[in-house]
């Protein structure tokens, strides 16, 4: 079994199934959560946005997301970029990016969650 | 049999003709790529639609402008591409539509619904 959490094929085959899932959930959740909603403007979506647990689903949402395209920028990197120093700078690039946009969205969410 | 014959190698994409199924993998994998170009341009909206009422508007504003209508046009196909083929790979993995007939129906399915998807939010916006 420790085998095979550690085969990096498969650990990303089932990060990207369960990350999948996770948004496909959240965003029926998302659809219903508009659909049913009272009324629209700012106060209500900030409103929206500061209920913890919309604050935290969106927060696993962005997660999933970036871990999703972490796994599907590597398997295009691998796929067409041959020389290992290229690779290694496209992949690095691409995480760098992700970190960051997963910091950013912790930022934007801890000040909608305090709004 | 004469095995050395060079046998003629298509690997010109735009020589071969792709199954449908082909077709929605590489469109996923398009469609992909489109989605993590466009997180910057997501989260820097957010962040304005939740700063204050102003910046609120800000991004409603931008929503009208012609240039984001085309955008969000684009950017809805490869979502809703991106979702539906997901979901059929999802499917897949659990053996359901693996037999080649349905496998290409449903890859038409996909097609079919990123399209109707598309141009709904187009008759949305225009």
């Amino acid at each position: 079994m420790s085998k095979l959490l550690l085969s990096t094929g498969l650990r990303a085959w089932v990060i990207q199934r369960f990350s999948a899932v996770y948004m496909l959930v959240f965003v029926v959740y998302l659809a219903v959560s508009f659909a049913l909603r009272e009324s629209t403007g700012f106060e209500s979506w900030s409103a929206w946005m500061a209920n913890p647990i919309n604050n935290v689903a969106v927060g696993l949402f962005f997660f999933a997301l970036l871990l999703h395209a972490w796994v599907g920028c590597r398997d295009i990197i691998m796929d067409y970029v041959k020389p290992f120093p290229l690779r290694l700078i496209k992949l690095v690039i691409v995480a760098v990016m992700l970190l960051a946009m997963g910091l950013w969205v912790l930022l934007v969410l801890l000040q909608a969650a305090n709004y | 049999m004469n095995n050395n014959k060079i046998r003629p190698k298509h690997l010109n994409l735009f020589k071969i003709r792709m199954p449908v199924t082909a077709v929605v993998s590489i469109a996923h994998r398009a469609s992909g790529a489109l989605l993590v170009i466009l997180i910057p341009a997501i989260v820097y909206l957010l962040q304005h639609s939740l700063h204050s009422a102003q910046t609120y508007d800000e991004v409603v504003q931008l929503m009208t402008q012609p240039w984001m209508k085309v955008l969000l046009i684009i950017g809805t196909w490869a979502i809703s591409h991106h979702f539906f083929a997901g979901i059929r790979y999802l499917l897949i993995d659990i053996d359901i539509g693996v037999l080649k007939s349905s496998a290409r129906r449903s890859a038409w399915v996909v097609h079919l619904l990123a399209l109707v998807s598309a141009l709904w939010m187009a008759g949305t916006l225009l």
